[in-house]
């Protein structure tokens, strides 16, 4: 089953209004040959799940500058000029959560879970708004899944299948975004479609992957 | 030694052999250099357990950064792990030492690290999900801001991290503990003073 696709049929899927899911810690295991193929499509108002919007100019960060982010959900955007000048301005939306409290949304919505209590950011401004349940004499805040139309992720590696490896601390989001979404791209290192990876060191199986691409060196 | 990791040197001495130990960006960071990473297990939120020394340029590789995104290196026996999986290390109570800077900390242990007031707040990272989740959270800051203003104070003018106390705050000056009566000191460095210290602290403090 070869689930290599083209540029020219990645680009077809991106549309207006979309909510996509995007792997990476900062730039590592960002799949940034996606983002760039993103950036040159006329998809806008698009809501970005990720742990940051790039840094400026890099990665997620040329969305910023293109206007086609519409909301932005994550836990750390400080560190973009960009993606601050835009919120200052309300041209950006931004939603931020902890990092723990992100991580563990996304997974519950590949998991079917529909919502979790969670002790972090119980007494903080981040909850003001949230739910709060007292469960055995501790406060915990509800937090939703989180779910999307796509996810482009980043890996090292994928077989035959689209089973996938991925790269030392390049696999940070990945993974869990992979569970997440209606469709699911894999940005690959490395794409070998004669063989099988060991069953032993397949981190994320087969069944989660839509479509593979090759990373092609992106500035 | 720069007075940065003076204070990382302090932090090192608290921690022993077989610690799980989260260090925060910045002076925590720094902890790597005064400990045998083989012994003490250093955890980086974005997946890593096993973190070593900072590398030579020869050696970085971009795909190895702690929570900082800075290039770092991996000891033997260390593991890579999606973030999900991190933070339930985290939250689930696996991680024995957090240490952590902070913008302020006050008299009562409360921390706050996260936010500037007046600037769009825009960030948190795993700031609380460590102070939640840590058994222990050591405090690694210059006791004063870079204009001489006390960084442990008697209410903190800044959004607190969480509703978690830390245990231990560590400066240049001076080490501070807290126990059901509050803030007291435990240690001043050799190149200060009870006078010094009392001065540069907005909090009135027991000595121990």
């Amino acid at each position: 089953m070869n689930k290599q696709i083209t540029t020219g049929q990645i680009l077809q899927i991106f549309k207006d209004n979309q909510t996509i899911m995007v792997g990476g810690f900062g730039i590592v295991g960002s799949p940034l040959t996606l983002i760039d193929l993103l950036s040159k499509s006329e998809a806008k108002n698009l809501t970005i799940i990720s742990n940051n919007l790039g840094e400026q100019g890099k990665g997620l960060g040329k969305l910023v500058i293109n206007k086609q982010v519409r909301k932005g959900i994550g836990s750390y955007f400080t560190t973009n000029k960009d993606v601050v000048e835009a919120y200052n301005k309300n041209e950006l939306e931004i939603k931020l959560l902890p990092q723990g409290t992100m991580a563990e949304s996304i997974r519950a919505g590949g998991a079917g879970i529909g919502g979790f209590y969670v002790k972090t950011s119980t007494g903080t401004s981040l909850s003001k708004n949230s739910e709060i349940r007292n469960i055995d004499g501790i406060d915990y805040v509800f937090q939703k899944p989180l779910n999307a139309d796509i996810a482009l992720i980043k890996a090292k590696k994928s077989d035959k299948l689209g089973n996938l490896i991925y790269n030392k601390s390049a696999r940070n989001f990945n993974p869990i975004m992979a569970t997440a979404a209606d469709i699911v791209i894999a940005e690959v290192e490395e794409i070998d479609n004669e063989n099988y990876l060991s069953p032993e060191e397949i981190v994320t199986p087969h069944i989660f992957i839509d479509y593979v691409i090759e990373s092609k060196g992106v500035e | 030694m720069n007075i940065k990791e003076h204070i990382a040197k302090r932090v090192s001495k608290e921690l022993h052999e077989g610690d799980v130990v989260n260090l925060g960006i910045g002076i925590p960071t720094l902890v790597t250099n005064f400990i045998d990473t083989s012994k003490i297990f250093i955890h980086s939120e974005n997946g890593i357990l096993g973190v070593g020394k900072s590398p030579s340029k020869g050696e970085i590789d971009m795909n190895v950064v702690n929570a900082g995104k800075k290039p770092v290196t991996i000891v033997n026996g260390a593991s890579f792990f999606d973030s999900s999986f991190s933070f339930s290390m985290i939250r689930g109570g696996h991680i024995d030492v957090s240490v952590l800077g902070v913008i302020q900390v006050s008299g009562e242990g409360l921390i706050a690290n996260w936010a500037m007031p007046g600037k769009a707040v825009l960030g948190v990272g795993g700031a609380m999900d460590l102070l939640e989740g840590s058994k222990k959270i050591i405090v690694a800051t210059t006791h004063t801001t870079k204009d001489g203003k006390p960084k442990i104070v008697n209410k903190l003018r800044y959004p607190q991290t969480s509703l978690r106390k830390i245990d231990m705050i560590v400066t240049e000056l001076a080490t501070f503990s807290f126990d059901e009566d509050g803030i007291y000191l435990k240690e001043i460095d050799k190149n200060s003073s009870l006078e010094e210290v009392v001065k540069k602290t907005g909090v009135k403090f027991r000595v121990k």
